[in-house]
């Protein structure tokens, strides 16, 4: 049987990881990133909101797009979950809403990289998400 | 919900938006003396008792972006369902605790489901609220405690591709070794 994981492991895998970090960090800047919000309160989980995040946090890791994905609440689309919100910088926040796994790569795959604008976009009049 | 863990997550969603500093998820299974319980206590704002005895009204909710609130309500049909029972006790400034107990081997009780993926949305959640997450079965207990992980990684981000795999697989391993399955 193999050992399993530890503390004492993640302290080791630290001490690697911060040097890549370093190397990273000089270009990086929050604002400069683009930013992907999945709506996850009732119902989004209930509509599978989990998924459609882990998803877009494994494809993006692994095309290597620097995005921050994370979660928000309610943004009232109830109707529409799972719905999303793509922040890239200097442009516009976008709404999509039914976003299940195949909306989410083409999301990935035309919004993101080729600036397209993709299906499934919820008007609305933008405004900050206080809840 | 279809699995535990969505309620879970679901429901100390509550918790951090109550500005809670830590959230406790207390799992502890008993197939002998057939009960399936999940705490979660925070120590955020807490309600007054006005407002804890209209939570479990799906009408009633805090936001203002929609006029339901289906959280509490379906966890709690889901419990009475399975032959189990839902309470919440709650203090202004203290906090709140959340009970749900479900029969083990109630037919219609729910598999915990995907509870590595709850925990590691719950521990990137923006407002910096820690989480401590044990879980008991007759086999042992493990314990989950992101303000250690924090103190080991002295600000490494926790979102970092490496790190977020090392904890996955080190949760797995661990909730293995205590025998619990996604069943």
């Amino acid at each position: 049987m193999t050992k399993i994981k530890s503390l004492a492991d993640l302290r080791k895998l630290k001490d690697e990881v911060q040097s890549k970090i370093k190397l990273r960090e000089k270009g990086d800047h929050p604002e400069n990133l683009i930013h992907i919000k999945v709506s996850m309160a009732t119902c989004g989980i209930a509509s599978g909101a989990k998924e459609t995040m882990n998803y877009l946090i494994e494809e993006l890791d692994h095309q290597g797009i620097d995005a921050i994905v994370t979660q928000t609440g309610c943004m009232g689309y109830c109707y529409a979950e799972p719905t999303i919100e793509v922040s890239i910088p200097g442009k516009e926040p976008v709404i999509y809403g039914h976003v299940n796994k195949d909306k989410a790569l083409e999301i990935i795959e035309k919004h993101l990289k080729l600036n397209e604008l993709v299906d499934g976009i919820i008007p609305t009049n933008y405004k900050t998400i206080e809840d | 919900m279809i699995e535990l863990a969505l309620h879970i997550l679901d429901i100390a969603q509550n918790s951090i938006r109550a500005k809670a500093r830590l959230v406790q998820i207390l799992i502890s299974e008993n197939p002998d003396k057939d009960y399936y319980r999940i705490v979660v206590k925070d120590n955020g704002s807490g309600m007054d008792a006005q407002t804890l005895a209209k939570v479990t009204d799906p009408f009633y909710t805090s936001r203002t972006s929609r006029k339901v609130g289906l959280g509490i309500p379906m966890l709690k049909q889901n419990a009475e369902q399975c032959g189990g029972s839902l309470q919440i006790k709650s203090t202004p400034g203290i906090g709140t605790t959340l009970t749900a107990t479900f029969g083990y081997h109630h037919i219609d009780r729910p598999p915990l489901g995907d509870i590595i993926g709850t925990i590691m949305i719950l521990l990137n959640n923006e407002e910096g609220t820690d989480l401590l997450y044990r879980h008991q079965t007759l086999q042992g207990e493990f314990n989950f405690d992101s303000r250690e992980i924090k103190r080991i990684l002295e600000g490494t981000p926790l979102v970092t591709k490496e790190i977020r795999n090392f904890l996955k697989s080190m949760i797995e391993e661990n909730l293995d070794q205590i025998q619990i399955t996604k069943e």
